[in-house]
């Protein structure tokens, strides 16, 4: 089919055959843009704060093993590391972090940080309390707790036992007649139906 | 229809009061013609709060943005299965989801309680209506989710994007069945408490209850974990935030009591105790509302602060009271009818497991509230996060996995030497085989080892308590293995299912102990460019940036960053996360830009990419790649533990009638023997 310019004009085949292409052929994936070249997006506003690129020795095991250990004060829970990486819209721990890499240039070692971070912001700057003073009965609490009551359990349980023993056999435990052989035999089949 | 909602909540209110009153007065006066008034109410309440959530999703699916709450957490152009779920989204609409579910609950537990427990019910429908009247006065008084604006806006502010997912449409109503589904257990342990009827009765017919509260309990949380790591984007599943620590509380303090109650129902043991787990439950349930919806503890999970706190604060005391008055008075009442035999034996194992289970539960309330109580104490405002947790709670989570392998192994009443050692060989020598493999591949990471070891031990335990009972099926009825596997479970679904449970709790140690060695790093990458990570399994992973591509979906601008993805060199797909700008159906930006992580997962190890941004609105994009170690397992584990759970409430399978009479007989002799009265 073509025009009076002589420009083919598609026709019903030709939407028919596109069709058939569509559903038969596998889709032909799009280049993949970018490749090779520093594009640019087409909204930058919906991508967030703009970053600068991160530095290789932001990476390093002493500065996340540090932010790992300090909070981040926006109020999320996390602490500097996670929160710098997770939630993009923080503008505290960027800040927080640049401190750190700042003392870290100082000379500073990871526990000076540590230190002069608790200086400068108080003890909330650490994930967890350093475990002395009052600080301490929040660590050893739950342990030291457990621990007596396990020891007093078995205490009581033990003060029962010879009291109950002191009285003498249980009235309601009746007399087997049987032979150890037989009350073994019996325990191991007891064993292997017990629930 | 918000008039028709709001009627709808009153008549609930004065309904579940007047149920509540009637309930315990006609009890008290002798007047059991009243019983019929109670359960109708009941049904009443159901019915009037079930019209005012149908007033709620017609306003959510109309767009009736003139109701605060629908203005508040929908949009025109918020996907369907979004809209439904924006009930339970905020705060006053997940009040109303409580309330409509614990009536469903209270009617059904009215409908299904067997008639040998009729005395019983109408102090649990007291209960339940106490309970629901308290949730419909926070509504009516505090929260109304009926709420109408002054002006009506043309689009309302949409849904928090972290609320867009899956998981958050299954995760909370998830773990509010089980929050919800614990007011029955109480009711019943109330109830046994004020009839004085407190033999096994009351535990029977809670039995079901229990098991279905932390079932849901333990799919909520395990579907809230997995929530976390696919949408919060920090790269784990539990952080111990407050809110987390209140769902995993009732957890805890639940399943010491399916552990603590076989000993009541096979011993006579640990009455007392048993109820105050069952009260306890109930109250850290209320707690971890309180907590979720109060803000007095900061939390990525809570609701926005509001006033509803201390209504919750006020009814936790008040219960507290109240219950543990009622525990006090009918304390002589519950003195076990034996006593412990031996510390070598399952109940002494049992206990020692209950005495971890609630030691963990108060260790995470105390380091939740220990913030709020030092700085009443010093004045100072510290944080608690997860270093704290880990160094408090892991030892005691070893320990507890310890006892999960010795109690099965350890027999009832008393255990021999010779049963001992016969018994502990094999899961013993699992554990040391276990160690010495760990040792010999170079791990020596304590915790780790530790947890692997034991895990080895557990699964030891638990493989020797199948082979034996398949032995013993195969020798008394001559069947084929896999048969007398099958029929060794369907024989006795509450043993072999909780076996099962075990498995998947040994398997979420597992899976947390491999967070150990988990990789992160940050790159900035620009298109062609790579990073390699070296995984804790040995594989290389090069990640080579692709590209960044926008395009438009139904309610948000999605800017999409992939990288190309290589393991020692050979192509394993591209890896994409997401930036996403939701906006209105005027596009209009609703939120801050959220990130969708990437996540390749795997048996060994997850591949985790988080988008952060890109460089001067270039293709240049900064990422956080992270090898997460064995996090499919944690669902895994979730799958099995939920399963085992389903295998042992399964109906049938129990002991016979026949052998319940007999113990319940067996019971009987021993209160008479012991010149006790019951309140038959």
């Amino acid at each position: 089919m073509t025009d009076q310019a002589g420009s083919r004009t598609p026709g019903r085949r030709d939407f028919l055959r596109a069709g058939l292409a569509l559903v038969i052929l596998p889709p032909v994936q799009d280049s993949l843009s970018g490749r090779g070249d520093l594009g640019t997006v087409r909204d930058p506003s919906a991508l967030g704060r703009p970053l600068a690129p991160t530095d290789p020795a932001e990476n390093a095991a002493e500065i996340q093993a540090i932010e790992l250990k300090l909070a981040c004060n926006c109020g999320c829970t996390l602490d500097v590391f996670t929160c710098r990486t997770t939630d993009f819209s923080c503008t505290y721990s960027p800040r927080l972090h640049r401190e750190v890499l700042a003392l870290r240039e100082q000379g500073l070692s990871a526990q000076q940080v540590l230190d002069a971070f608790v200086a400068k912001y108080g003890e909330k700057a650490l994930m967890a309390p350093k475990p002395r003073g009052f600080n301490l009965a929040g660590y050893l609490l739950p342990g030291v707790a457990i621990t007596t009551a396990g020891a007093a359990l078995t205490w009581l349980i033990s003060r029962r036992r010879a009291v109950a023993a002191a009285a003498g056999p249980s009235a309601a435990a009746p007399e087997v007649q049987a032979s150890d052989e037989e009350l073994a035999r019996l325990q191991r089949a007891l064993d292997e139906v017990d629930d | 229809m918000t008039l028709l909602g709001q009627f709808a909540l009153w008549a609930a209110f004065l309904i579940a009061v007047w149920c509540a009153v009637i309930a315990f007065s006609g009890r008290w006066q002798g007047r059991p013609e009243l019983a019929a008034t109670v359960t109708r109410s009941v049904y009443a309440v159901f019915g009037c709060l079930v019209v005012a959530s149908l007033a709620l999703w017609k306003g959510l699916i109309t767009h009736d943005f003139n109701i605060e709450y629908v203005a508040a957490y929908t949009s025109r152009n918020l996907p369907p299965y979004y809209i439904v779920s924006a009930f339970w989204a905020g705060q006053k609409g997940s009040l109303l989801f409580w309330a409509v579910v614990l009536s469903l609950f209270a009617s059904l537990a009215q409908l299904l309680t067997p008639r040998r427990n009729a005395d019983l019910m109408p102090y649990v429908a007291g209960v339940t209506s106490a309970v629901a009247a308290f949730f419909v006065s926070v509504m009516l008084f505090g929260a109304s989710p009926f709420e109408r604006l002054g002006y009506t806006p043309a689009d309302g502010r949409g849904l928090n994007p972290q609320l867009q997912n899956v998981g958050m449409v299954i995760h909370p109503p998830m773990l509010y069945l089980g929050y919800i589904s614990i007011t029955i257990p109480f009711a019943f342990a109330i109830a046994a408490l004020l009839s004085r009827r407190l033999d096994t009765g009351w535990i029977h017919a809670i039995r079901k209850w229990t098991l279905v509260s932390w079932l849901f309990l333990s799919i909520g949380i395990t579907l809230g974990m997995w929530w976390a790591y696919v949408e919060l984007g920090w790269g784990g599943y539990w952080a111990w935030d407050p809110v987390e620590n209140a769902s995993f509380l009732p957890w805890l303090t639940m399943t010491a009591f399916l552990h603590s109650v076989m000993i009541q129902e096979k011993r006579g043991m640990l009455k007392r105790w048993n109820l105050g787990l069952i009260v306890g439950t109930f109250l850290l349930s209320i707690f971890g509302t309180f907590i979720t919806r109060s803000g007095v503890i900061a939390s990525v999970h809570s609701f926005t602060q509001s006033n509803v706190g201390y209504f919750f604060l006020a009814f936790l005391v008040v219960a507290a009271v109240l219950s543990f008055t009622l525990l006090y008075t009918r304390w002589p009442l519950l003195e076990a009818d034996v006593q412990l035999e031996s510390m070598l034996s399952r109940e002494a194992a049992f206990l020692f497991n209950n005495l971890l289970l609630v030691g963990i539960a108060f260790s995470v309330l105390w380091g939740t509230l220990f913030p709020i109580l030092s700085e009443a104490v010093r004045g100072s405002k510290i944080t608690v996060g997860p270093p704290f947790f880990n160094r408090v709670n892991v030892p005691l989570g070893l320990l507890l996995l310890a006892l999960t392998g010795i109690g099965p192994l350890i027999a009832w009443r008393k255990a021999s030497t010779a049963n001992l050692r016969r018994q502990f060989v094999t899961p013993v020598s699992a554990g040391a085989a276990t160690l010495v493999v760990l040792l010999a591949a170079g791990v020596r990471d304590l915790y780790p080892v530790m947890t692997f070891t034991l895990a080895g031990f557990v699964a030891g335990t638990v493989l020797q308590e199948f082979y034996r009972g398949i032995r013993a099926r195969r020798r008394m009825h001559g069947e084929s293995v896999p048969v007398a596997f099958l029929r060794l479970i369907e024989r006795n679904r509450r043993r072999y299912g909780g076996y099962i449970v075990h498995v998947g709790v040994l398997i979420y140690f597992v899976a947390f102990a491999g967070m150990a060695f988990k990789v992160e790093r940050e790159a900035t990458l620009k298109p062609g460019e790579s990073v390699e990570l070296r995984s804790p399994f040995g594989h290389t992973y090069t990640f080579t940036q692709v590209g960044i591509s926008q395009y438009e979906a139904l309610n948000r601008v999605v800017s999409a960053a992939t990288v190309q993805v290589t393991v020692d060199g050979k192509p394993a797909g591209l890896l994409t996360s997401e930036k996403r700008q939701h906006v209105d159906s005027f596009k209009r930006p609703t939120f801050e830009p959220s990130t969708e992580v990437g996540i390749r997962s795997g048996l060994r190890e997850d591949l985790y990419l988080v988008f952060a941004g890109a460089v001067g609105g270039t293709e240049e994009a900064v990422y956080r790649f992270n090898i997460n170690p064995l996090v499919w397992w944690v669902w895994f584990g979730g799958f099995v533990l939920a399963f085992g759970g389903i295998v042992t409430m399964w109906p049938g399978g129990g002991p016979t009638i026949a052998r319940t009479r007999q113990a319940q007989g067996g019971y009987g002799v021993a209160l008479v023997g012991a010149g006790k009265e019951t309140d038959r």
